[in-house]
């Protein structure tokens, strides 16, 4: 009768607990969401309505208008357009170079043995973690020098080389998982190591070239302090630029601010949903396995 | 066996000439300008001694700091970053990692978390300007709904929360990092040690300390090190929500650098060497979260 009592108890209290985990999850992710609510909102209403709080509704008239003047940049010199083309000149390549660089580089890590490869492969994890500020200035003069500011073949390069460390450690680590066996196979019956490496290596990794792929192009597309030092000619600006140049100094107009950000966001969020599963492993690899 | 040697090599050669074009020559270069002042004369650390020395925007404000009062100075900034803006994406996290694990509906919930590390550093920049304006953010709107209207402020623009903001903004924009980290280190945990446990009648309390913290050990290693380099490097989203103003109330290291080096008149040398403390900084961390992951 006891036993019974207190099962049921224990049952209530799971409840109880499952409630609270529930409720205290779903408020924390509204908390979350807030700010993007707020940027929605405004950018589909006058600037007017939503001066003095977005969620004010005694008037409201949605419109697209805020999204056309910044596209078309009607309320800044910057048209949002011509920056989203700049954009994707830059990411693209910057993207898909590095990924040929690093696999390459990554192979040689994971498959053949010589003298310097532990020494050169803590370069590669420290070189990781260098800051942008630390490079920049003598890039700077060195682009000068070369007549590449202003250029975006200074910037796509510049790029390359920041991705390839982290791209080299992560595709290195892929390749280790990858059975010897197949390529012994086709060292027998001939093939050189390019062959093997293109037609055999790259294929079975698709999934981490996927995680480099979304990561990369994310996070050139989001740069903005290369940007900023190498790209000063006003009608060049790529999109992180553009943002900055909507604000006046006085009473931001958070409508066309708001219509910007989405537009600036909206590439970034469509690789993550598409890419989503390869984006978070190549985030948190080594996180499950030190 | 020759090829062995001769192949490893040609397949490294792109990356190496990339890396030292771009990262190596560069690196060794900034801690060369360091040391050198305006007109190319060696001149030992005289670079440093004016960075901390002079009057305006020193690196460390000692009598600000002192007295609690803004601005502090950059380094003390972005340390200040460090005590406030850690502990709070670690715990929260943590505490979604945990809660959302059980919840239905959390995929997308973790999603719209995640959001920030998706999203361009300036336009969340943006989103924590915006959400935090004077007459147009929800903060004070929050805040004249519960009558607390006495409060509302322009919290990007005092000297006294302008770093406030960034620091909690950046919070808003991180935490997704952690939680997803602590989220697959959770995914590797056993199911039969909480099995075990509760069949030992263990709460929930003493499961989470006993077994979840400690087997999250790699994950915290991972998070705690990339959110000290992320705080370090900190940048963007002091250049659009405050300028680092006002009056360099929420100026940071990476900041300073770019105004001494890109801001007329440059200063080549401490530009030079504030980024070259701010890599052996860095370096310093990185090294401590090498040496950890090699040894567990």
């Amino acid at each position: 009768m006891i036993g019974k009592q207190s099962t049921i108890i224990k049952k209530l209290k799971a409840k109880r607990f499952t409630i609270v985990v529930h409720l205290v999850s779903w408020i924390v992710t509204f908390i979350w969401i807030i700010p993007f609510l707020g940027v929605f909102m405004s950018s589909i209403r006058p600037f007017k309505e939503v001066q003095y709080g977005w969620w004010n509704f005694q008037s409201f008239n949605p419109t697209l208008e805020s999204f056309f003047d910044v596209w078309a940049g009607r309320t800044s010199h910057a048209p949002l357009s011509a920056s989203i083309v700049n954009s994707l000149i830059v990411t693209i390549p910057a993207t898909f170079i590095p990924i040929i660089v690093a696999s390459l580089a990554a192979y040689s890590f994971a498959r053949f043995s010589f003298r310097t490869k532990d020494l050169l492969f803590l370069a590669i994890v420290l070189l990781q973690t260098i800051p942008q500020q630390m490079v920049i200035l003598p890039i700077f003069n060195l682009m000068n020098n070369l007549h590449l500011l202003n250029t975006y073949i200074g910037l796509i390069l510049l790029h390359t080389a920041f991705g390839l460390p982290w791209q080299i450690l992560f595709l290195r680590n892929f390749f280790s998982t990858l059975p010897v066996e197949i390529e012994e196979a086709a060292r027998v019956d001939g093939a050189s190591y390019f062959k093997i490496f293109y037609r055999i290596i790259l294929p079975m990794s698709l999934p981490a070239l996927a995680s480099i792929i979304s990561l990369q192009f994310v996070w050139v597309w989001n740069d903005f302090f290369f940007a900023l030092t190498m790209v000063q000619n006003p009608n060049m600006r790529l999109v992180t630029q553009t943002i900055p140049a909507n604000f006046t100094r006085y009473e931001p107009n958070w409508s066309l601010l708001s219509a910007a950000s989405i537009i600036a966001m909206i590439l970034p969020i469509a690789i993550y949903i598409a890419l989503q599963r390869y984006y978070v492993r190549g985030l948190t690899a080594g996180a499950v396995k030190g | 066996m020759n090829r062995h040697v001769k192949i490893p090599f040609f397949f490294l050669i792109p990356a190496f000439l990339l890396l030292a074009v771009f990262v190596l020559y560069p690196i060794v270069n900034t801690v060369y300008l360091s040391f050198i002042d305006q007109n190319g004369n060696f001149v030992k650390l005289e670079n440093y001694k004016k960075v901390f020395g002079t009057k305006l925007y020193p690196l460390i404000n000692v009598k600000n700091t002192a007295l609690g009062k803004f601005p502090m100075g950059a380094l003390i900034h972005n340390i200040l970053c460090m005590i406030i803006h850690l502990p709070l994406c670690v715990f929260f996290g943590l505490l979604l990692a945990v809660l959302l694990r059980d919840v239905k509906g959390s995929s997308i919930m973790k999603s719209v978390i995640f959001l920030g590390m998706v999203i361009p550093l300036i336009v969340g920049g943006v989103l924590v300007r915006f959400t935090l304006d004077r007459d147009a953010g929800v903060l004070n709107g929050i805040l004249r709904a519960i009558g607390l209207g006495g409060l509302v402020a322009d919290w990007t623009v005092y000297p006294n929360t302008a770093l406030i903001a960034v620091i909690l903004g950046s919070v808003w924009i991180w935490t997704g990092f952690s939680m997803i980290v602590y989220s697959a280190g959770l995914e590797g945990i056993p199911i039969d040690l909480y099995e075990a446990a509760k069949i030992d009648g263990a709460s929930r309390w003493k499961t989470f300390w006993r077994i979840t913290v400690p087997m999250l050990k790699p994950a915290t290693i991972i998070v705690v090190t990339m959110t000290l380099l992320w705080e370090l490097k900190i940048f963007d989203i002091v250049y659009i929500v405050t300028n680092a103003g006002p009056g360099g109330a929420s100026d940071v290291m990476a900041f300073r650098m770019y105004i001494q080096a890109f801001e007329l008149p440059p200063n080549y040398g401490t530009a030079s060497a504030i980024a070259t403390m701010l890599t052996i900084i860095t370096l310093g961390f990185a090294a401590y979260m090498v040496n950890r992951m090699t040894k567990s």
